[in-house]
């Protein structure tokens, strides 16, 4: 069982790779054109006969296959951390159904994988940022998406215990009010950074962003999607509009 | 065109749903499936950014626009 969920994880996070691969090149790429050329501007004019420096991987590469590589491998790795964690939770966590229990996780992975980094180390277009910082800047990205993955659990164990004196939704307030609390807490203790500097066009700034947020949304509302009927499937067999439409097609006249 | 129903249950099962993997059957998926998944995350992520374990800049070049895209700190 575990192998066919993992198998499906991994699949649904192939398809949900493309679908935001397709939204990252033709949405993404032209912030990205857009800073790439304030960069150059702003850099000094080549000396004449200097020796050129020569691109590693040239930029239509990076727009297309390294653009669709990256965003793949990183969604199938997220589909296949989802069926992990969907068959540890399903039956235990809570009573909802296999496409409720898939929703939740991405519901809530999303925000703490995407949302909560967003609001204090948010995504900068290329050249925006400083080789000086490059490695503390990583490094306070992934202690703050940890510290959001904590936070989600203890919200979400602080409401499961809370539901049976309290309610379902009181003790869905009182765990996201634990949630915000804790984030609240990280985003005071941890480092500022801000590498962009002045005089870049701020709009060009937003539809990074914007881009970038659309990006993981497509992605995360995908795998939500997709993983939730390939494991509804896996562990509650058909649903039930699938088979009523397959007896229909079976008692069908042939003729 | 009538439908024969009496083959089809009236109503959706309404078990509350039980675990489907015991959790020690999960242990080694976690640790084999969760290091390899952590491995992709990491080449896409950060890999000849902050840290490196390939020398030379490929990897970073290659994936350097998903890298932007997804939202990682790239340079």
């Amino acid at each position: 069982m575990m192998r066919t969920l993992l198998v499906r994880g991994m699949l649904a996070g192939l398809v949900a790779g493309v679908l935001a691969f397709l939204w990252a090149h033709f949405v993404g790429e032209s912030p990205v054109r857009a800073a790439i050329a304030v960069e150059e501007a702003a850099a000094p004019k080549p000396v004449p006969g200097a020796p050129v420096e020569e691109e590693l991987v040239s930029r239509s590469t990076q727009e297309t296959w390294g653009l669709g590589l990256g965003v793949i491998v990183f969604s199938v790795a997220i589909g296949g951390f989802l069926s992990l964690v969907f068959a540890m939770v399903y039956g235990r966590t809570s009573a909802l159904r296999a496409r409720g229990t898939v929703a939740a996780i991405c519901g809530l992975g999303f925000l703490a994988i995407v949302l909560v980094p967003l609001t204090k180390y948010p995504a900068n277009p290329p050249a925006v940022g400083s080789a000086d910082t490059i490695n503390e800047r990583t490094e306070w990205f992934f202690v703050l998406i940890i510290i959001a993955l904590v936070a989600v659990v203890a919200a979400v164990r602080l409401g499961r215990q809370l539901a049976a004196r309290w309610g379902a939704g009181n003790a869905t307030f009182a765990a996201g009010l634990l949630f915000v609390v804790l984030i609240a807490v990280a985003h005071l203790a941890l480092p500022a950074q801000n590498e962009v500097r002045a005089g870049f066009p701020p709009q060009i700034l937003w539809d990074f962003r914007l881009a970038n947020l659309g990006t993981q949304l497509i992605l995360w509302a995908t795998l939500a999607f997709g993983f939730g009927i390939a494991a509804e499937h896996a562990v509650e067999g058909r649903p039930a509009w699938w088979r009523r439409d397959a007896a229909e097609r079976s008692t069908a006249p042939t003729a | 065109m009538s439908t024969p129903t009496a083959s089809l249950p009236a109503t959706q099962p309404t078990a509350v749903p039980v675990p489907v993997v015991s959790l020690k059957g999960l242990l080694p998926y976690w640790i084999f499936a969760g290091i390899v998944c952590m491995l992709a995350i990491y080449f896409v992520g950060a890999e000849e950014g902050a840290t490196s374990i390939i020398s030379g800049m490929g990897v970073h070049e290659l994936v350097h626009d998903a890298r932007h895209l997804l939202g990682f700190p790239c340079h």
